[in-house]
């Protein structure tokens, strides 16, 4: 563990938007050849603290120190040419254009004033290998790459730049497990090769696996930081919020009667080779989980219960009745009581741009009105009521929904679809991204809507959530049901065991080529 | 999967434009009554190189994920201006055709400025400067009249050798001066990466601002190149409002048929120019069928109608129903 | 936070006054003053009338084009729509007895059945609406072409339209007034006070989330672009009945006055975001800068240079989008 100067050091530095302290006299040293660990709830000032790293904002206060000299980045490209580059969470890919167009895209080679295309492939070539996908071809479209194989590119892009200081800000969140595993071998490599990496993440069994050292952020301000592994998940937890850590679950209700009819079920459901002939049953009442690694089809099962693919197979059964859903207007309808809450609030959840009042109404827009006409004094009444009931921290309801925080934004999308008063409701990794305040809040919040007799269906792509949570979890591997965990069986162990199909012959070559 | 197909792929609807040309174009010469002769061919070229040249100025704007509406009234009103200056001695002559190709790229950078720094959008943006082009060239040319130098029209509107149309060599040579050199430039690649997704281009550091500036530009020019052959055409500069317009839309329509993504990010002027040529082509189709020119337009929109829903079809592919809000 | 839920804010769905509106109308002022230093009249109840009057035209046809823009759409198919409206209503109202009674909404329903083919193009078939609309508007004008054979039709608007557009019902109020007045309540309602026009907001911001929450999307994009078209055509049935008859090229000045309208009005081209006050504004800013531009007695190519300059001048005083990046 060597204790010289650290490659990048920063002192003091602080940044405020419009009089609100996202950053705080935040000292923080990044060493060459270690994996430097951030954690935080959002809006701890994680984001604000990569961008003035990475030149895309510049701090009001404090030096920045690279390599002993005092330096300054007036842009991010100022940023990457001093070595620090950084992967975001959104991804900077360019979906039109190759896989090599896209690594080399802000310094592409050039000849004869043109770009040089040989050059160009062998860049990418040499920088797909790196970040450990020499599977991806160089000419391949981004925009026909799995997202999961679209992270690996920005990866590659990354290297390409030649880094000395490397963040990566979520990296790993649109990852299926067997490609984590590939970027965690990958980044471990770039350690030993004497790069320094900043690691951001919510995953703490990604933490624990990685890190050599983290810092914990609260309020704008860094509270610690300590050498991995020195303390325990509770204690970090605690840091993060700064209040003692507790079982952050509700307590579960007595199991549901087996005799009670299920108000969801599907038979044999297939579709297009993702799905295939998945049988499941969720009772009014119940929280059932669907478990797996990520990208098994429990997003393609939830969409087709919601009517949103084209060509299923199988019997889908509400009130033991079979239904055909062909759209999510009609999955919503009384006869079905549906509701999704979709992956991705920015853009299946909510129009960001207008207020929390309209997104409120969107998904309930019958309800508050009669012959198509909206009855106003019945929809304030009902916004009124959700936005007690869930809690949701606003300065009014007329103002954009972008303007809150990410867990009131989700709170927002839950909230909207509330609004409607459904039987079913599936949730699609509900909590990605959110703060832990707002995630207990919301454990809550499903228990109760299940005890006044609704049926849920829970993807969660976190372990202890369907641990925490779920009365039954199915796990799904490669669109199939692989098993049914009840009560008491649901541990972290049976969970990841079945998630990578270890009872089954050959699982490593299965789990990798998903 | 091999290099080839992946070039293939991304070259695919490009060469669906050229295909869909090919076959309109044997359609039309196997059923003229003269066929495939020098004459047949360079009458067929002279149209059709006035679309391809506005069809290549759109398509150069669209692919950033701009729409140039007053492409036809930069294309009216260089030709208004080249009926004043194309004339006189070689000199000139030379120096007019420089001041037309000049005051086309101006009116291609005023729209680039005003959208880039005004930050408007480029529909209506070119709405309004499409006004102020037409304006200008109805100052220039109240009624239809003017002169070009003659010697230099029929050259370019002749054959060379008494075999190639004079007008196509023009066509060529101005994509391998400007669209290969372009499109295989950094600027070039930025306006693709602009057009395909804006934010992801800055996020990379693409220098958007540079690649739209020069894409309005070149555009500009590229509709002056069409002016000036309209004014070798016709020997006249006529500020015609309504053939502005017509220039517009149909270069909108050339560049969808020529597989330019309307979204921006994808396809080739090269498309673009079979699109046109294909688009003029249905025009002859009518005559050597022996309709009434009556017919032409609805045709023309009939034919596009058809292009479009064609595109369609893939729809009834899509498994997933989100695929249609990508 | 309830007193916010007052009606001015569900008329101009932004909170308070949106600014874009407020220097729309500030705009409008400012015009009238210029115009009242050439002339007295300028002020004058009659004159102010007389523009209302022109307005109402343009009003009704720019009303369906705010609904399209609000979806994130353009409908270009305006012109020929228009005209097709005006030329069947005539055509109808030549045959007499009961051709006169069913011109009107014979031509209205023309308008309808092109909208809804714009419509099922853009909501079945996901082609972009810039290239449906312009397929529909050429295969409109190649009817039409067809049907007149090129030449100004005879036909003559009936008794009833030239009263929609000329009379006065009610004494000082032409009826063409009234109409757009009907047709704009008609579109106030509908966006503040239905789930059809929460839709149209929801569509425009984001279809894909639209789509999730349970909207039924296609089918709203489908009757947004069928009312575009009709109300297209009736404002070419209001001009039939003010010219006392139709004219092959009616429809050409009514296509980009409109979009300027809806877009000086505040609203954004992208969707999502106006209100109809904003609409309002804009039509009556166009049409008092075309009239005084003519009061000035300014030449045809200065008052087309002005009048691009004028609108490019306002659109940056206040069009402009947020620049990308922090």
């Amino acid at each position: 563990m060597p204790l010289n100067e650290p490659l990048f050091r920063m002192e003091g530095v602080s940044k405020s938007y419009g009089g609100v302290r996202a950053l705080e006299d935040a000292d923080l040293d990044v060493r060459a050849g270690r994996i430097h660990a951030i954690l935080g709830e959002n809006g701890a000032g994680k984001s604000t603290l990569i961008k003035i790293m990475a030149g895309v904002v510049a701090p009001d206060q404090g030096r920045m120190i690279l390599d002993g000299r005092e330096i300054s980045f007036p842009s991010p490209a100022a940023a990457n040419a001093a070595g620090i580059v950084c992967i975001f969470q959104e991804l900077s890919l360019i979906p039109d254009l190759s896989v090599a167009d896209n690594i080399v895209i802000s310094n592409p080679p050039r000849r004869f004033g043109g770009i040089d295309r040989r050059e160009q492939r062998r860049i990418a070539a040499d920088a797909l290998a790196r970040a450990g996908a020499s599977d991806i071809h160089p000419l391949a479209l981004v925009k026909d790459l799995s997202l999961s194989r679209r992270q690996l590119v920005e990866i590659a892009k990354a290297l390409a730049r030649r880094p000395r200081v490397l963040i990566l800000d979520e990296a790993t969140s649109a990852l299926t497990a067997a490609d984590v595993s590939n970027i965690f071998v990958v980044l471990k490599r770039l350690r030993s090769e004497g790069l320094a990496l900043l690691y951001i993440s919510h995953r703490m069994h990604e933490i624990a696996e990685l890190a050599d050292d983290c810092s914990v952020f609260r309020n704008g301000r860094k509270v610690a930081t300590y050498p991995a592994g020195s303390k325990t998940n509770a204690e970090v937890v605690e840091l993060m919020i700064g209040r003692e850590y507790k079982n952050v679950f509700p307590p579960k209700p007595p199991p549901v009667p087996a005799d009670r009819p299920p108000v969801l079920e599907c038979r044999k459901l297939s579709w297009s080779g993702r799905l295939h002939e998945i049988s499941l049953t969720v009772r009014p009442g119940e929280i059932v989980g669907l478990g797996g690694l990520d990208g098994q089809g429990q997003r393609e099962l939830m969409l087709a219960l919601f009517g949103v693919l084209r060509g299923t197979t199988g019997e889908i059964l509400i009130d033991g009745k079979p239904t055909s859903i062909a759209s999510p207007s009609q999955a919503k309808s009384d006869a079905i009581g549906m509701a999704l809450i979709p992956e991705d609030r920015k853009t299946e959840g909510l129009m960001l741009p207008m207020t929390v009042r309209d997104n409120l109404s969107f998904a309930a827009l019958e309800r508050i009105s009669r012959h198509g006409v909206i009855d106003g004094a019945r929809e304030q009444a009902m916004i009124e009521d959700m936005v007690r009931a869930l809690a949701i921290r606003s300065a009014g309801v007329d103002i954009p929904v972008g303007a809150l925080s990410g867990g009131n934004q989700q709170k927002v999308v839950i909230a909207k679809w509330l609004m409607n008063r459904p039987r079913i409701i599936l949730l699609n990794d509900p909590t990605r991204g959110i703060d832990v305040g707002t995630k207990q809040e919301l454990y809550v919040l499903f228990r109760r809507l299940t005890a006044e007799g609704a049926a849920i269906l829970f993807y969660s792509t976190d372990y202890d959530e369907l641990i925490g949570c779920c009365d039954r979890v199915l796990v799904l591997y490669d669109g199939a049901v692989k098993r049914e965990l009840v009560g008491d069986e649901i541990t972290e162990h049976a969970l990841i065991a079945s998630a990578l199909d270890i009872d089954a012959a050959g699982p490593a070559a299965k789990a990798v080529h998903s | 999967m091999s290099d080839w197909r992946f070039r293939l792929a991304d070259n695919r609807s490009t060469l669906l434009a050229v295909a869909i040309f090919v076959v309109m174009f044997i359609l039309y010469i196997s059923n003229h009554p003269a066929g495939l002769t020098a004459n047949v061919v360079q009458t067929a070229s002279n149209k059709a190189v006035l679309l391809a040249f506005v069809a290549m100025a759109q398509a150069l704007v669209v692919i950033t994920a701009g729409i140039d509406l007053s492409v036809g009234m930069i294309f009216v009103l260089t030709n208004c201006l080249a009926s004043w200056l194309v004339v006189g001695t070689p000199l000139e002559v030379g120096f007019g055709v420089l001041a037309v190709l000049a005051t086309g790229a101006a009116c291609g950078a005023i729209n680039g400025a005003i959208v880039i720094f005004g930050r408007l959008q480029p529909i209506v943006t070119t709405i309004a400067t499409g006004a102020i082009y037409f304006g200008i060239a109805l100052a220039l040319r109240p009624f239809p009249g003017g002169s070009v130098d003659e010697t230099l029209a029929d050259a370019l509107t002749g054959r060379v050798f008494g075999l190639v149309p004079a007008s196509l060599l023009v066509l060529v040579a101005v994509v391998a001066m400007i669209w290969i050199p372009y499109s295989r430039s950094v600027t070039g690649r930025a306006a693709y990466a602009t057009g395909s997704s804006e934010a992801a281009a800055y996020m990379s550091g693409v220098p958007i601002r540079r690649a739209k500036f020069v894409a309005y530009t070149l555009s500009g020019l590229l509709a002056a190149i069409g002016g000036l052959f309209l004014t070798f055409f016709t020997y006249t500069g006529d500020a015609a409002y309504a053939s502005g317009n017509a220039y517009t839309l149909f270069s909108i329509a050339a560049v969808v048929l020529g597989g330019v993504s309307l979204f921006g990010g994808r396809g080739s002027a090269i498309g673009a120019i079979f699109g046109a040529l294909a688009f003029r082509t249905i025009g002859d189709l009518l005559f050597v069928f022996d309709f009434d020119p009556l017919w032409q337009p609805l045709f023309q929109g009939l034919v596009l109608l058809f292009a479009v829903s064609v595109g369609a079809v893939a729809l009834f592919r899509v498994r997933n129903r989100l695929d249609w809000f990508a | 936070m309830k007193e916010l839920a007052s009606p001015l804010r569900k008329f101009s769905l932004g909170g308070r006054l949106d600014p874009a509106v407020a220097t729309a109308f500030a705009c409008i002022v400012i015009l009238l003053l210029i115009g009242s230093l050439y002339s007295r009249n300028f002020l004058s109840p009659e004159y102010l009338l007389q523009q209302l009057k022109v307005a109402a035209f343009l009003g009704v046809v720019a009303s369906g084009m705010m609904l399209v823009i609000l979806l994130g759409q353009i409908d270009l198919s305006v012109p020929w729509v228009l005209t097709v409206g005006a030329m069947m209503s005539s055509a109808l109202a030549g045959y007499g007895g009961a051709g006169e009674v069913f011109a009107i909404p014979f031509g209205v329903a023309c308008g309808l059945a092109i909208g809804l083919i714009n419509g099922i193009g853009v909501a079945y078939m996901r082609i972009p609406s810039m290239i449906i609309t312009l397929a529909t508007n050429a295969v409109a004008q190649g009817l039409m072409v067809l049907y007149t054979g090129g030449f100004s039709p005879k036909d003559t608007a009936s008794p009833a339209m030239r009263y929609l557009a000329t009379g006065f019902a009610i004494p000082g109020v032409p009826n063409a007034l009234v109409c757009w007045a009907v047709v704009g309540v008609a579109v106030v309602l509908l966006l503040t006070r239905t789930t059809f026009g929460r839709s149209i907001y929801a569509i425009g911001n984001r279809e894909r989330a639209a789509y999730l929450s349970g909207i039924n999307t296609r089918r709203v994009v489908m009757a947004v672009f069928a009312i575009s078209g009709g109300l297209s055509a009736f404002g070419g049935v209001l001009l039939a009945g003010y010219a006392s008859k139709a004219a092959q090229s009616m429809g050409d000045a009514y296509l980009l006055p409109a979009i300027a309208a809806v877009v000086l009005g505040g609203t954004s081209i992208l969707g999502g975001r106006g209100s109809y006050l904003g609409t309002i504004a804009g039509v009556l800013l166009v049409t008092l800068l075309q009239s005084i531009l003519s009061v000035m007695q300014m030449p045809e190519f200065g008052r087309q240079i002005l009048y691009g300059a004028v609108i490019v001048l306002m659109l940056l005083l206040y069009g402009r989008e947020k620049a990308i990046g922090r």
